[in-house]
């Protein structure tokens, strides 16, 4: 399944790794106490640090270093126990104290790594090579005022954290999948949003190719900012052809941040690598260095862990029966897997039932709908679960407890309500159904003489009929048992 | 009433105690002073309304019995680098010329719980940046005390504004900041005392940082008691600085006057070389001679590697400060000189903002961190440093206090320091920036007057936190020497 891209000169694989930014689930900001809140009135939640007043100084948020080692125990990684706040110096309208706080040669999480699955279904380890926190910086707006530059500092010091992959990704689908569960593994652990779209989540990508069975780095080129798994995507396989026609053509390749249309689908340079600033980094004399983990809050946080997508799949498995596959697509949001796990708990509910009306109905009405959580669906979990219930005792058939869902949405009613106003009570009633098929048997002489000569494949008509005949309300087991009887 | 000026922190409070005067009074008479002292120009702003009304508070608690320390109703002068809540605070910077802070920094907000009355926020060298309080946009310092032929002489630097108006009884005390010796050498120059307490003992929160990890505050008084009483008031642990210490302040004046009777006291080797002025080596002589008559033990000590402490502190404090100093880039706050771009904006704003000395420490500071150099000179500067700090910890396990010279020279004029390179300059703090990059406290003392009239100091640097131990000392050195302030 390898993503090869064919050269004229000979055939090149791509080599991908993701730096992703995410900020940090917490109240106040990295360095103050000022609410971290995205949005609101510009510089309405800007401490004097912020704004990088004289005299002013930083004092570490000790929530924020925690979100950061859970955040690291998720990604399977080593939590170092010292790591160093280093001074990153640029000059920039939004970046009040002319440096950033970040980590540098000392980061707080190194080495881990996340399991993606790939298409074929086998799983690939991604290597994560460090996670750092830095505080983020304020908002240029150069397009409100004519001549003017707007500052808006309410994300000034803001947390962030840096999560740096190895380059052990070989195609735009893994990368997707790797940004996929990594955004799964921030809100499981909810150190991070994950929402992209409000840049919450921000990925930066260095791609690069190499002809198959090398084993070099060649250049690579950091595409920034790029805000959707779809845009990443899309990004990476431009730039490695880019790459792939600049070899072909003799050309090379020069170590650049380029930025991704995402109308023309193209990446373009951002600046070259001469321009590059010397960041002078060195540790921030204002904070006690080293910034020291504990034994008592890493057990602290271990503690706090919660169930991974990973380890709830098996779980899934084992307790409720599910498929490997439905297990794995009910935890890859958390959010999903919890709902699913509210709607079993529901009395005479079927798991494998609900699974399949989460992953199949109810997954294409919120597509349809452009829902982005599933608890904004008027199916709660308790709709959900109390459904395949009365699947179970025979109330309803699963034709109907499908056709349910989108009338749910469309009114808001419990499902036992619509059932009794527009009478979808499953018809057990033998003789009832008797009276039916006899009516049918009647009507299609023909049919019942070819499946009486052996044409057995018409045996699934008579089925349809019966339920066309009573509005799917028939109990299918009961129309089986009466059809074969009278069709002998 | 003019003699009120002249009575030390401990004298007032026992007048205030006593009501034989109202800090009114007192405040009166040191406003009195600081108009008289202009020529001076020690202060860059006068504060004088709003002490008077801080007096007229103390001086309801005085009349109550209910006085908040011995500092309540005295008049401070507060060193223009400490940020203080709507009164203007310039770092003797243009870059800063019409700051007025939203905040007080942690240190005056406890001499003011204290009760303390603040007269006016004193000169200083840019930014804390020189030994001579030349560098100020606000003009130069002149030193009070003269030579005997008359002749002018500087204050010394940074905290030459402090240092002038406690010898020129402008103010009963000041707050200083010492980052390479800028409270010492200038209290040395002027012969009053100062001592910068260790590293961590005061809060850092709310003054205008110059090297952040070797910054530190401290009282600059006319006494070695005065020195003990407002120290304490300054000093503590606060959350809102991480690198303050969380250890408890002992009640300095409660062991003052115990005094050295058993203690070691060291002379490190290295400094008894032949480059020595021989008055300063007299001096340092005298001081070693009270101390032993008080029944100390004198010891050579060595500090092999203080002939590297210039090198690195001229390597780390301006890499400190490159960074420091970058959020004055016109955008929030201070002077800005708008440009054609964001880049050119910022060349104007800082290059008309920042004087000479200043813009050269920004430069040598960016540059040892630039990539490339950085090992060479930053990380080398930090390791030894260690080796620094080292050299104290050893000489510890043999003395419970050293004894130095605090500068090389007394106090020098304007037209010599002309002839001055940058790096002789810099050789000025070579007794003091040593203490600074160790981190420890050390006290700065007058003990013997020089032939040409003016106060030579002497420097006592003790363990970490044990400020208690530099205090009996320099007590001593204070009662039994040759010097005598007036």
């Amino acid at each position: 399944m390898s993503y090869i891209i064919k050269g004229r000169t000979c055939d090149y694989e791509v080599v991908i790794g993701l730096e992703v930014h995410c900020q940090v689930i917490s109240n106040a900001k990295l360095f103050s106490g000022a609410s971290a809140a995205s949005g609101g009135t510009p510089n309405d939640h800007v401490a004097f640090i912020d704004a990088g007043f004289p005299g002013m100084l930083p004092v570490v948020n000790k929530f924020c270093v925690e979100q950061a080692v859970k955040t690291g125990l998720g990604l399977n990684a080593v939590i170092n126990k010292e790591s160093v706040f280093a001074r990153k110096n640029y000059f920039y309208a939004d970046l009040p104290q002319g440096y950033q706080i970040s980590q540098f040669d000392k980061p707080i999480v190194g080495n881990g790594y996340l399991e993606i699955e790939l298409e074929d279904g086998s799983t690939k380890k991604i290597g994560i090579e460090r996670l750092h926190l830095e505080q983020d910086a304020g908002k240029s707006i150069h397009d409100m005022l004519p001549g003017k530059s707007c500052i808006d500092l309410n994300r000034s010091g803001v947390a962030l954290m840096e999560i740096v992959s190895k380059p052990d990704m070989s195609s735009p689908y893994e990368a997707g999948a790797y940004l996929t569960k990594l955004r799964s593994i921030v809100r499981y652990l909810e150190t991070c949003d994950g929402n992209m779209n409000e840049g919450s989540m921000r990925c930066d990508a260095n791609v690069s190719v190499r002809p198959v069975g090398s084993t070099e780095l060649r250049t690579r080129c950091e595409i920034k900012n790029v805000n959707s798994i779809r845009y990443l995507m899309q990004a990476i396989e431009y730039e490695a052809n880019r790459h792939v026609d600049a070899y072909d053509n003799g050309e090379e390749i020069y170590q650049e941040t380029r930025l991704f249309n995402a109308h023309k689908k193209e990446t373009r340079s951002m600046r070259g690598k001469e321009n590059a600033n010397d960041y002078r980094y060195f540790p921030d004399p204002d904070l006690a260095f080293p910034l020291i983990v504990t034994d008592e809050l890493l057990e602290k946080v271990k503690n706090s862990m919660p169930e991974m997508p990973d380890e709830k799949s098996k779980r899934f498995m084992a307790d409720y029966k599910l498929s490997e596959d439905d297990a794995k697509r009910l935890v890859s949001e958390k959010s999903v897997a919890e709902y699913f796990e509210e709607a079993v708990k529901e009395k005479g509910s079927d798991a494998k039932k609900a699974a399949a009306l989460i992953l199949v109905e109810l997954a294409a009405i919120m597509g349809e709908k452009q829902i982005e959580n599933i608890r904004d669906l008027k199916t709660t979990a308790s709709r959900l679960g109390r459904i395949t219930a009365l699947v179970e005792d025979g109330t309803i058939g699963l034709r109907i407890a499908k056709e349910l869902l989108p009338m749910i949405e469309e009114t808001d009613k419990d499902p036992e309500t619509i059932i009794e106003e527009k009478g979808l009570k499953q018809v057990s009633d033998t003789k009832e159904i008797e009276k039916i098929i006899d009516k049918i048997i009647a009507d299609n002489p023909k049919n019942v003489e070819e499946y009486k000569a052996g044409k057995e494949k018409l045996f699934g008509f008579f089925v349809g009929q019966a339920m066309k005949a009573t509005q799917g309300k028939a109990n299918p087991g009961i129309i089986n048992n009466i059809l074969k009887e009278k069709l002998k | 009433m003019a003699d009120l000026t002249s009575l030390s922190i401990a004298e007032l409070s026992k007048g205030f105690n006593n009501k034989e005067f109202s800090s009114t009074e007192v405040t009166k008479a040191y406003i009195e002073n600081m108009e008289k002292g202009r020529k001076y120009n020690a202060f860059i702003t006068e504060t004088a309304e709003h002490a008077l009304k801080q007096a007229q508070e103390s001086d309801k608690r005085i009349v109550s019995g209910s006085r908040l320390s011995d500092l309540d109703g005295v008049p401070l002068g507060i060193k223009d680098l400490f940020c203080t809540e709507d009164i203007r605070t310039t770092a003797a910077s243009r870059i800063l010329e019409n700051f007025i802070p939203p905040y007080e920094s942690t240190v005056t907000s406890k001499l003011l719980q204290a009760g303390g009355v603040f007269i006016g926020k004193t000169n200083l060298d840019e930014f804390a940046m020189g030994g001579a309080n030349l560098t100020s946009y606000f003009g130069q310092t002149i030193n009070p005390v003269k030579r005997q032929d008359g002749t002018e002489v500087v204050t010394g630097g940074s905290s030459g504004g402090s240092a002038a108006a406690v010898a020129a009884d402008m103010c009963a005390a000041a707050t200083g900041t010492d980052t390479g010796g800028s409270i010492r050498q200038p209290a040395a120059f002027c012969g009053i005392v100062g001592i910068k307490p260790t590293y961590g003992r005061c809060s850092r929160y709310g003054i205008i940082a110059y090297a952040s990890s070797l910054d530190q505050a401290g009282p600059m008084t006319k006494t070695v008691e005065d020195a003990a009483i407002m120290l304490e008031k300054m000093a503590g642990f606060d959350e809102f600085d991480s690198t303050s210490a969380d250890i408890a302040v002992p009640y300095f004046k409660a062991s003052l006057k115990n005094g050295v009777k058993g203690l070691k006291i060291g002379m490190p080797k290295e400094f008894l070389n032949n480059d020595l002025n021989s008055e300063i080596a007299s001096a340092w002589q005298e001081g070693k001679e009270i101390l032993e008559k008080a029944g100390a033990e004198v010891k050579e000590i060595s500090l092999p590697n203080m002939k590297y402490a210039l090198a690195t502190y001229y390597i780390i404090a301006p890499a400190e400060a490159s960074s420091n100093l970058a959020r004055y880039d016109g955008v929030r706050f201070g002077l800005r000189v708008d440009g054609s771009s964001l880049d050119e904006m910022y060349e104007n704003t800082r290059s008309a903002g920042f004087g000479a000395e200043v813009q050269r420490r920004i430069m040598i500071g960016t540059y040892v961190l630039s990539a490339g150099y950085y090992d060479a000179y930053y990380l080398k500067a930090l390791n030894v440093r260690k080796l620094i700090r080292q050299d104290y910890i050893n000489a510890f396990k043999e003395v419970d206090a050293i004894l130095t010279p605090v500068a090389p020279t007394t106090a020098f004029t304007i037209e010599e320091s002309k002839t001055f390179d940058p790096v002789t300059n810099y050789l000025q703090d070579a007794f003091t920036v040593p203490v600074n990059l160790a981190k420890l406290p050390a006290i700065s003392v007058p003990v013997k007057t020089a032939a040409n009239g003016l106060p030579i100091g002497l420097q006592l640097i003790g363990k970490d936190f044990d400020e208690e131990t530099l205090f009996k000392g320099a007590y001593v050195l204070e009662q039994n020497n040759s010097w005598s302030r007036k």
